[in-house]
């Protein structure tokens, strides 16, 4: 476990040092901000669009650090050569796999909590009662980034750095869209198509399921239920990917 | 006892989905390695010696055969605490200081804070690098990454210490301090097992080498057994006074002559060739400088045993007995 440790606080030191994190955070800073001078400019309700701006915010900038720092997590150690030296230690390399994993989540964990709460002081400048919503919400924004990460993670030990970010995000794009594949698998009079969408949908973790902003900006508390299944299914999904990451990193030459 | 026996490696690179053909890079290797010696891995680019340290560092999976660290079989996690390893033109966290960099690569190898402090002075006094303490590696030079790379790989005090071109990118008051770490290290009991193309660090400080070539062993031994210790095998004499074309009866039983302007510099196959030149060269009229008998040298059996042909430097050769 030490060496885990080790692993994930030297992994969180590179991120802290990392300029483009800090870029990221400011932009997602300034779109919270922005969202206040939108909302004075239009005719909605302006509480409604502070919540939803600063909630896709989180979203957005969240899962670009996931993806793209994700990818680079084992990708940058193999092409830096990096990963030499700390291999020849006596650490496992599914130690490593995971210590860099837990690094990346306490960069996301300390990056969501900023956000949160330039996101509180953003509402509560515009009077806005926050409430449990707004929680359930964040949580599962935090389930669906340890997700996408363990997606990047998992495609960065078999495959180049651009590969695994096309199907980092290809993994994305389809995750929001599963329900959507279903009907279309469904509604296809192609055998071929029909059988590419069952796989795809059954492949592709539901990120969808991890999507309550709009009843969160609608004030709608989500059945705690719901969100303990929900956050069960997105964290036994990564459970699997980084089993797999595992799985594939052992047995990798370098 | 043996620090590390290599029995029968062999690697093949697996063919591509593009159609490339399966690449060997070592074709059953043997050899072995005792323990308190300072032993050097010999060969050309590609001949597979940084593929042999990855195998044996764990970091690539050898297709058979087989070796032994430590009297532990490869995969054997916990005998890497034993050992300290330096990649060739190593990568290291750029963003760290010298001392987190140490730091890290101290809890790695399970040493607590309070030994690290004073380790960590003791290693960058070491390889000269107190100075630069609290600087970032992104600031190091290529000669201070490589000193700074073989404190790591000393950081938790190794048995065995594995280092593929310790040499490379060095001045050559790096390299002496290297040859003088690695050294010490032999006085401290330590294994070194070092792989490098650069011949007289070899000669200077290995207690016995290994020369491979596209992965196989082609010789292993003593430096001085295998280049034949106490046998002039070739002879220099050098005159001056002769001028180009007029050496015609020494180039007829020299295996090389080299000429720049009076100077001659002719190497003889052996001491019986000895006499009858320096009698060319008194009719000619030319004026005996040396005449100085050759050992065999590591360089010559690695040119021989690589296929490679020696050439003298600075001087335009002539091979083959004729002259310019």
């Amino acid at each position: 476990m030490r060496r885990i440790t080790v692993i994930a606080l030297n992994t969180f030191r590179e991120n802290l040092r990392d300029k483009i994190l800090y870029n990221l955070l400011f932009f997602a800073l300034l779109l919270m901000g922005g969202s206040v001078l939108l909302a004075d400019l239009t005719i909605m309700e302006h509480r409604r669009i502070v919540t939803d701006m600063g909630l896709a915010t989180m979203n957005l900038v969240g899962v670009i650090i996931a993806a793209f720092v994700g990818i680079g997590l084992v990708g940058k150690e193999i092409e830096r050569r990096t990963v030499y030296t700390i291999l020849a230690r006596p650490i496992t390399r599914t130690q490593f796999i995971i210590g860099k994993y837990l690094g990346l989540v306490l960069t996301l964990l300390v990056n969501v909590t900023v956000m949160l709460a330039v996101f509180i002081v953003t509402l509560w400048m515009y009077r806005t009662p926050f409430h449990a919503a707004l929680f359930q919400a964040v949580g599962l924004i935090f389930i669906e980034l340890l997700l996408v990460t363990a997606i990047a993670l998992f495609f960065s030990t078999f495959s180049t750095t651009t590969l695994s970010a096309i199907m980092t995000l290809g993994f994305y794009v389809i995750g929001h869209l599963t329900t959507d594949l279903k009907g279309l698998g469904e509604n296809s009079q192609n055998a071929a198509v029909q059988s590419v969408v069952t796989w795809l949908y059954y492949l592709c973790p539901n990120l969808d399921v991890l999507n309550v902003k709009g009843q969160a900006s609608a004030n709608g508390i989500v059945d705690m239920s719901y969100v303990a299944v929900a956050s069960m299914y997105g964290l036994l999904y990564a459970a699997l990917l980084l089993t797999a990451a595992c799985a594939v990193f052992r047995h990798r030459d370098f | 006892m043996n620090a590390i026996v290599i029995d029968r490696l062999t690697k093949v690179y697996r063919s591509s989905w593009f159609g490339r053909a399966p690449m060997p890079a070592l074709d059953g290797l043997s050899l072995s390695v005792q323990q308190g010696e300072i032993y050097g891995f010999l060969g050309p680019n590609g001949s597979g010696k940084t593929t042999t340290l990855k195998i044996l560092m764990g970091l690539m999976q050898a297709t058979s055969g087989g070796a032994e660290i430590l009297g532990k079989p490869l995969g054997d996690v916990q005998v890497l605490h034993r050992i300290g390893f330096l990649p060739e033109s190593p990568y290291f966290y750029e963003y760290l200081t010298a001392e987190e960099f140490l730091t890290f690569y101290g809890h790695l190898a399970g040493l607590e804070r309070a030994v690290l402090g004073w380790k960590i002075t003791q290693l960058l006094d070491l390889v000269g690098l107190a100075e630069a303490r609290t600087r970032q590696l992104r600031k190091f030079s290529k000669g201070m990454l490589q000193r700074i790379g073989l404190a790591q790989a000393l950081i938790h005090d190794p048995d065995l210490i594995v280092l593929d071109e310790p040499m490379s990118g060095l001045d050559p008051v790096g390299r002496k301090q290297v040859r003088d770490l690695i050294l010490s290290l032999r006085d401290q009991g330590k294994t070194v097992f070092f792989s490098t193309h650069i011949i007289p660090d070899v000669e200077m400080i290995c207690d016995r080498v290994a020369i491979v070539v596209k992965g196989k062993l082609l010789a292993e031994g003593r430096v001085d057994e295998l280049v034949n210790p106490g046998h002039a095998q070739s002879v220099e004499v050098v005159c001056e006074g002769i001028k180009a074309g007029e050496v015609a009866a020494i180039a007829a039983v020299a295996t090389r002559v080299l000429q720049r302007g009076e100077h001659s510099l002719v190497v003889l196959p052996g001491p019986e060739q000895v006499e009858p030149v320096l009698s060319a060269i008194r009719t000619q009229g030319g004026k005996l400088v040396s005449v100085a008998p050759q050992k065999g040298s590591l360089e010559e059996l690695f040119m021989k045993q690589t296929g490679a042909t020696p050439t003298g430097a600075g001087w335009p050769a002539t091979v083959g007995g004729s002259s310019e």
